[in-house]
């Protein structure tokens, strides 16, 4: 019999996803799950789902989930971790659920320390209400209530969540990634896997950034999406870790 | 049984929810409540409990959702404009049926109005509060002793039905102090299957959500709702009625109000007029049929509350048109007097208003 080399990880069901072509979300759910299982954690591990293109995570993650209020997934995941601080509680978050709407619950989650690992998939725009302008869209990106390109003079310029959160004590390990490439990927897994190992040793809270595709609303192939990220986000959102243990010593 | 002691109502509203078996409370400082979030503060961790200021209503009300969805008995205290801010929370917990105690220590209103007592959230109690189809159960204790009772109730009724219990109290019901006997700690067992724990060996996940994106999915959901709605509304009433079998004007109140219709009703009566009372203590569901009885007696009804007039909607859906339904209310922390009410009694019953 021939070795079984590549199989889905258990932590995911076998069940068909509702995400565009070219989205990165299956990817980024995919690193999820295998660091969940390679740390053995699938029977104690509760997730909270966003409001957001991944607000059905809750139908794909093989764990216990729960599906919070737009924002909210940190205040939900305090109150779950509350309640059995034996578990390993993770969020799922966008960036208009976590950086506009939810920027006070994560930036307080944060700061108290909470025990959880935070996952924020970032791409510049609000993708399941059809293409708004996040928080973290770039100056000049039009979208559909930035029609004429966001503009520096009455928005401001884009919130780099990973450099702001890394600035609070209770903050054990930030760091932004990218799966645009496989060797990002492979970085974006080790990040991710170092984000719930803090959360099982109970050292704090930690979060990864990951950079992230749109093809549907930024109206571009997936291979034109990967440059456009290329070009445009990795410059204004620079890849690294923000936050380790180390530092903080 | 203990012996008496005395509490303040906020307090002795903490302590029953402790006797409940509540070990996790997520709140936020407002006046008139904050005396309950203060005794969470110190009494949850003397019980082993957790007890966490949130950085907002709304970040509480969440966590109240995630605890209640890991399966704790968990509780959230504020004050109207607070608890506004509460409301989307609470649309979600409904939605998922998640069991929870909320205390609202009423305050004048609206917008940051006063911080002195007020029954003007009525409205956002009984018929929902958040958007959607939904009820939390309303139950409105009018003494410190019958808070604490209520509080234990609450926690029971919330696990039965997998719904919000809303306690309604008022800055005099939560500030003032008065002789209580505590019962002895409940154990609470209730079994939640369906509670987000970790799989535990468990094979099929475990999902707290209100998302029904298929709508005839969704319409289910509120047709489940609504059935459990009904059952309540048929086991849950609650209500006192004095004097109701001669009573020929019947004042209805709740909550602080009752108690000065009470000794409105007593200086009437010693005055040969029949007056009674009849006091709702779960505002929702509310005693419609009782009030229908009485109306099939009684000549008329005066509502009385610190609102502009909200309970008495539903006073006048019960009574029907056949016999007047007059309110009298007090507005912004003023609190009616018992000459006040009484002088409204002998108005009414010398045929005038």
């Amino acid at each position: 019999m021939a070795e079984k080399v590549f199989a889905r990880p258990a932590s995911l069901k076998d069940v068909p996803t509702h995400y565009c072509p070219g989205c990165h979300h299956g990817i980024i759910h995919r690193l999820v799950a295998e660091v969940i299982d390679e740390l053995g954690v699938q029977d104690k591990t509760i997730g909270v789902a966003p409001v957001g293109c991944s607000v059905l995570c809750y139908d794909y993650f093989n764990v216990d989930m729960q599906e919070a209020a737009h924002g909210r997934a940190p205040a939900v995941a305090t109150g779950i971790k509350r309640v059995h601080p034996d578990t390993v509680v993770f969020t799922y978050q966008g960036d208009g659920d976590l950086a506009s709407i939810g920027a006070a619950e994560i930036v307080h989650a944060a700061a108290r320390g909470e025990k959880i690992t935070t996952v924020f998939v970032n791409n510049a725009i609000y993708g399941m209400t059809g293409g708004q302008m996040a928080p973290t869209s770039l100056v000049g990106q039009i979208t559909t209530t930035s029609p004429y390109g966001r503009k520096e003079e009455s928005c401001g310029k884009p919130i780099r969540m990973s450099e702001m959160l890394s600035t609070l004590d209770g903050a054990k390990f930030i760091a932004r990634v990218a799966v645009n490439n496989p060797a990002n990927m492979a970085k974006a897994k080790a990040a991710i896997k170092k984000a719930f190992e803090i959360n099982i040793k109970g050292e704090g809270f930690a979060m990864v950034e990951v950079l992230s595709i749109c093809p549907t609303n930024w109206g571009m192939s997936p291979v034109e999406s990967v440059t456009w990220l290329e070009k445009n986000m990795l410059p204004y959102f620079p890849l690294g870790t923000f936050k380790t243990e180390e530092v903080a010593k | 049984m203990a012996e008496k002691i005395l509490m303040k109502g906020n307090e002795a509203l903490g302590e029953a929810a402790v006797i409940a078996g509540c070990r996790h409370y997520f709140g936020y400082p407002i006046t008139p409540q904050s005396e309950l979030i203060e005794y969470m503060a110190k009494r949850l961790p003397q019980v082993g409990g957790v007890f966490l200021q949130g950085e907002s209503e709304v970040a509480s009300i969440n966590m109240v959702y995630g605890a209640a969805g890991a399966g704790a008995r968990v509780m959230t205290s504020s004050s109207s404009p607070g608890f506004s801010l509460k409301q989307e929370g609470v649309s979600y917990i409904a939605g998922a049926e998640l069991p929870c105690v909320l205390v609202n220590v009423q305050r004048g209103g609206p917008g940051l109005g006063s911080i002195q007592p007020g029954q003007a959230d009525y409205f956002q109690a009984t018929k929902g509060g958040g958007h959607g189809d939904y009820h939390n159960i309303v139950l409105a204790p009018n003494s410190v002793q019958e808070t604490v009772d209520t509080t234990i109730l609450a926690f029971d009724l919330a696990d039965q039905y997998r719904n919000p219990v809303v306690i309604l109290t008022d800055g005099a019901i939560g500030q003032m102090m008065e002789p209580v006997e505590m019962r002895e700690p409940v154990a609470s067992n209730v079994e939640k299957p369906w509670a987000t724990t970790g799989l535990k060996g468990r094979t099929e996940t475990n999902v707290v959500n209100s998302l029904f994106l298929q709508p005839d999915v969704c319409e289910k959901h509120n047709q489940h709702l609504q059935a459990k709605y009904a059952l309540i509304t048929k086991n849950e009433v609650r209500y006192e009625a004095i004097h109701l079998e001669d009573a020929e004007l019947v004042l209805v109140a709740y909550g602080i109000t009752s108690r000065i219709a009470l000794s409105a009703m007593e200086k009437a009566r010693k005055e040969g007029l029949k007056v009674g009372l009849l006091r709702p203590i779960t505002l929702w569901p509310f005693p419609y049929q009782p009030l229908e009885e009485a109306a099939a007696k009684a000549n008329a009804f005066l509502t009385i509350e610190m609102s502009a007039g909200q309970m008495v909607e539903d006073v006048r859906l019960a009574v029907g048109k056949d016999k007047p339904v007059h309110f009298y209310g007090r507005t912004g922390g003023m609190i009616p007097g018992t000459e006040e009410i009484y002088n409204q009694i002998v108005t009414i019953a010398k045929g005038g208003k």
